[in-house]
């Protein structure tokens, strides 16, 4: 790793305004950030950690829609009793994310924040029509993931929260990469009031869509930074 | 607690390495941190091939915290790192043995391969300054394929190797060969890939060496599998320093399965850069580097034939293989594809003529060279696929072609050199098919169908040369080394034994197994029993561990000794009890006079040996410390039967495993619990191989595509059923403790099984042939394919 600052964030407040001093990264689960540091791949030069917030914590419902704080992991949404009666397709989805170890760190917000190609989240997120809260405003799911590794958030913007309209019905399957056990292909399907969403996390082609589909592409070697 | 408690062999003792390596208190290299250490990074070739025009180090040698750094061009005076194993060629010529430098000099040939190695007080430090580095690269043309590097036009890795062909060598009479063919009823013919493959041991290469000034002597602690080998090479033929002022310390090393028998790069330019600067330097391999810089496995290209008469009997085999040998030879890279595989190609069976030509070949590539099973693994692929086809083409059952064509008269000498001493292949097959329940496959399978699914059964009937090596024979064939081992029995004044032992452990737990061994014949108790190994200071020279030698060559050189102790501990007690050395008898730890009640235990014997005052000293030395060199006089041959079943989903190619079944002949069985270890261990990497595992490189640019576990595939233990594993014994006809070696038959036998099952399930789909690894995406193109 390069060397960086480390700062431990009180509340979102601390955590916004350490991020545009600093100029780094906010952290969470670190699942995909630290590796990516170890690698040399990432340089931040400063991490704001995010772990300390309660308020990014827990998972409640609002009226229709399930809440999950931006801070929870995989675990705790796989294992919640409210997004299992609610939302079981997510608790699934969860569930088959990683490995138990990955689960027990990584968080929803870090994961849909990255938008990893041959994440499961950001599916989910696109299937279910939910919608991304951060600490300046609300983004809709279909305005949210703008191309491999981008979003829509703004720097110094952090999410808060995801907030998941409940479906009538909804699924998730998904066949992983032998080696990495990330989604080769993973489709959420949902029936919504607003109708059928699919929505396709994958690995070829990228293709628009015009149904709501969402495919990416992911670069499947390693490439050692450049040298002369 | 009766003496008879004291022999433990055949039983589960639990291992005594697990209580520190479950507690975190092993000491691995990396756990070794002398005073003032530094650290070392090494720079690498970002370029499958290359010219370097210039190394410009200036920006990085005024790094913060850079102590040295250093390039080919530094290292004068030292020489390349040898080959160990010679192989004449068909044209009677040696083979071709470019220089394989420590450090690029003027031509990087793969991507991994070192150009520099940073020197600082800390690893980031080093890692930093080795950004600022900047080498001015031609880029050349790469090749990465075997049968590519031998074509015409193809890049040129070495001056000295035309055609990049290392060597053309080959085994067996041809013109037998060709007559049988020629009188065949019946030829299956086979194009076959053996998949290269990474080692991934679980702890990465590292290497701490320390320079003393006060008597100009080195300290290297690495992890080795051979410390001896590794101090003989680095020493005499490439660093040109005696032995005697080079210690070599092997401590706790986290797996090895062959890729840490070389003598690598790193470790050799730590060395020397150790006395230059004057303190010590540490270096541990990241994974990445791992994967571009350890020794890589298999890689070979084979089209195989196989000739049977009208009841599939086998009359003949012929083989031909292109094997890569990666950029550079390593140390044992030459004999792999030859000595360890040609020899092999009998198998289990009777088939009177064999003919094998093998090319090896330079690819731009990691160098290639033993990986668990070493040879063996490659020619029961070859073997086991052309019998599954055989059976399959012929419509003969799979157990049904086999038996027709076992071995049942030992010895047995086979057309490919080797001498199988006993064996006893029915029983193993047999029993494999009752485990198994091969009865009711055809209604699972019906069932299967019924689901949508494919099911498939198959048999690896493999065979193995191990317990390596008669040293003359191993010579005949071009061995530069003996390969012999060395036990030392000291006993102690309070009657507890330390054993220093060649072999080296890690993993095999031969911690315990010698200890039961050695225990079980003094009849003392295991926790009186001390192994040592791994250390040039402490141990006799011994070649170290690999090729499942340990306890038959290992275990046998210790049991030399204690014939040794044995004999004199009989004079000894021939003397306190005043009888004559031919009555005296030594059983469950105490020698008696042979018809009486009268004996001394071993304790009083050992005392008696080191405070002698009642003692023959006219006669006898002091002491009881005696050690053996054990020379084996022959191989040994591991063998049995392994049955896999599968499930394939023709939807998404994805096979399961449902079964695996294996019975396999090791001889005596010392502790049957690390024996089922080594068999699991062995299958899970067999099962890796044939099922996830594959190396690639990019045929254009020659990089490594598979450069971490997001692209190679590791087997988990989801991947694996819960296997049924079970032996029979045939003992080994020519070591004392009839032990035949048991740490590489799972790599061997299970690719061939698995394989032979995915055909059987897939050849309802109409599919003929598929190579390794069996990845959904190949299984459903194979079927897909199959439909047009």
């Amino acid at each position: 790793m390069y060397a960086f600052q480390y700062q431990r964030a009180k509340t979102i407040a601390d955590a916004a305004s350490s991020l545009a001093k600093s100029g780094g990264k906010a952290l969470a689960g670190g699942q995909s950030l630290v590796g990516a540091m170890k690698l040399r791949l990432a340089n931040p030069g400063a991490l704001v950690d995010l772990s300390g917030i309660a308020e990014l914590k827990g998972i409640k419902k609002e009226g229709d829609a399930v809440v999950i704080g931006a801070l929870t992991t995989h675990a705790e949404v796989a294992s919640s009793t409210l997004v299992k009666q609610a939302i079981p397709a997510l608790a699934a989805l969860a569930e088959s994310i990683g490995d138990r170890q990955v689960r027990n760190r990584g968080t929803i917000g870090g994961s849909i924040a990255h938008n990893d190609p041959a994440a499961d989240y950001p599916a989910a997120v696109l299937g279910l029509g939910a919608t991304v809260h951060t600490n300046k405003r609300k983004i809709a799911a279909d305005d949210f993931f703008k191309g491999m590794y981008e979003t829509a958030l703004a720097a110094d913007e952090i999410i808060t929260a995801v907030s998941f309209p409940v479906p009538k019905k909804a699924a998730y399957v998904k066949f992983p990469q032998p080696a990495s056990r990330f989604a080769l292909v993973g489709v959420l399907v949902a029936q919504t009031g607003g109708g059928v969403r699919v929505a396709v996390t994958a690995r070829l082609r990228t293709c628009t869509a015009r149904r709501r589909w969402r495919t990416r592409w992911r670069r499947t070697s390693l490439r050692r930074p450049r040298r002369r | 607690m009766g003496a008879n408690d004291l022999n433990t062999i055949g039983q589960s003792v639990r291992r005594k390495e697990d209580a520190r390596f479950l507690m975190g208190a092993g000491q691995f290299t990396d756990d070794v941190n002398p005073p003032h250490h530094t650290h070392a990074f090494f720079v690498r070739s970002p370029h499958a091939h290359a010219k370097i025009r210039k190394i410009d180090t200036t920006k990085a040698k005024t790094a913060p915290g850079v102590l040295a750094i250093y390039t080919g061009a530094d290292l004068t005076g030292v020489n390349g790192l040898p080959c160990g194993w010679l192989i004449t060629g068909t044209d009677g010529q040696p083979m071709k043995e470019p220089p394989h430098p420590v450090l690029a000099q003027g031509k990087v040939r793969y991507v991994g391969d070192g150009v520099a190695v940073v020197i600082a007080e800390t690893p980031d430090q080093a890692k930093d300054a080795a950004e600022l580095i900047e080498v001015d690269y031609e880029v050349l043309p790469a090749v990465v394929n075997p049968v590519d590097a031998l074509k015409r036009g193809a890049p040129q890795l070495h001056e000295g190797a035309p055609g990049n062909k290392c060597y053309t060598w080959a085994l067996g009479d041809k013109a037998a060969v060709d007559a049988a063919f020629a009188k065949a009823a019946h030829v299956t013919k086979l194009d076959i890939v053996n998949n290269r493959l990474i080692p991934n041991a679980i702890e990465p290469r590292a290497a701490v060496a320390s320079y003393s000034r006060a008597d100009d002597s080195y300290t290297l602690y690495v992890t080795s599998q051979n410390p001896h080998v590794e101090r003989l090479l680095m020493t005499a033929f490439v660093l040109g320093l005696p032995e005697t002022k080079v210690r070599v310390i092997a401590p706790d090393v986290g797996g090895g399965f062959g890729s840490k028998i070389y003598l690598y790069p790193e470790e050799t330019a730590l060395v020397w850069a150790s006395k230059r600067i004057n303190r010590p330097i540490k270096w541990t391999a990241e994974r990445s580097e791992s994967f571009l810089a350890d020794a890589h496995g298999r890689d070979h290209v084979t089209h195989a034939e196989l000739a049977l008469d009208k009841e599939g009997k086998f009359l003949a085999m012929r083989v031909h293989t292109t094997a890569a040998m990666g950029a550079y030879l390593s140390t044992f890279a030459s004999c792999i594809p030859t000595i360890l595989y040609a020899t092999l190609l009998a198998g289990q069976y009777t088939t009177p003529a064999i003919y094998c030509e093998v090319t090896a070949v330079f690819t731009n590539t990691a160098p290639v060279d033993a990986y668990r099973g070493a040879g063996r693994p490659e020619a029961t692929y070859v073997v086991e696929r052309l019998v599954h086809a055989a059976g399959a083409e012929m419509r003969i059952a799979q157990d049904e072609i086999r038996r027709r064509n076992f071995i049942r008269t030992f010895p047995y000498q086979t057309p490919v050199a080797l001498l199988y001493d006993t064996g006893g292949y029915d029983a193993c097959l047999d029993e494999a098919m009752r485990i198994a329940d091969v009865k009711g496959f055809a209604a699972r399978k019906a069932d299967a169908s019924k689901r949508g699914k494919l099911r498939g059964l198959g048999y690896a009937s493999y065979i193995e040369a191990c317990g390596i090596a008669p040293s003359n024979v191993a010579g005949a064939l071009g061995a530069r080394a003996g390969l012999y081992e060395a036990g030392e029995v000291r006993v102690n004044p309070t009657g507890g034994v330390t054993v220093f032992t060649g072999s080296h452990s890690h993993g095999q737990g031969h911690e315990t197994t010698f200890s039961q061994v050695v225990a079980s014949r003094l009849g003392i108790p295991i926790e009186n029993v001390e192994i040592v190994h791994g250390d040039t200071g402490r141990i006799p020279f011994g070649m170290g561990t690999y090729g499942s030698r340990s306890l038959a060559v290992g275990g046998t050189a210790i049991m030399k000794a204690l014939d040794k102790i044995v004999a004199k501990g009989k004079k000894i007690a021939a003397h306190l009890l005043e009888a004559a050395e031919a009555d005296i008898e030594f059983k469950d730890g105490k020698f008696t006079v042979a018809g009486t009640d009268r004996s001394k235990a071993f304790g009083e014997i050992a005392l008696a040996a080191y405070v002698p005052h009642n003692y023959p000293l006219d006669k006898l030395e002091p002491g009881l410390d005696e050690t053996a060199f054990y020379d084996p006089t022959n191989f040994t041959f591991p063998a049995g039967t392994h049955i896999c079943e599968v499930e394939v989903d023709p939807e998404t190619g994805v096979v399961k495993i449902v079964n695996f079944s294996a019975c396999d002949d090791f001889g005596n069985i010392i502790n049957p619990m690390i024996v089922e270890g080594q068999v699991h261990g062995g299958l899970a990497q067999g099962i890796g191989q044939a099922l996830l595992e594959q190396c690639v490189y990019d045929r254009e640019s020659g990089q490594l595509l598979t450069g971490s576990y997001m692209d190679y595939a590791m087997p988990r233990a989801d991947d694996l059923p819960s296997f049924k594993v079970t032996t029979k014994v045939t003992p080994c006809t020519h070591n004392p403790l009839g032990a035949k070696g048991c740490g590489e038959a799972g790599a061997i036998g299970a690719p061939a099984a698995l394989m032979n099952a995915v055909h059987d399930a897939l050849s309802a789909a109409g599919v003929k042939y598929l190579d390794m690894p069996a990845t959904p995406h190949r299984v459903w193109e194979a079927i897909q394919s199959a439909k047009h």
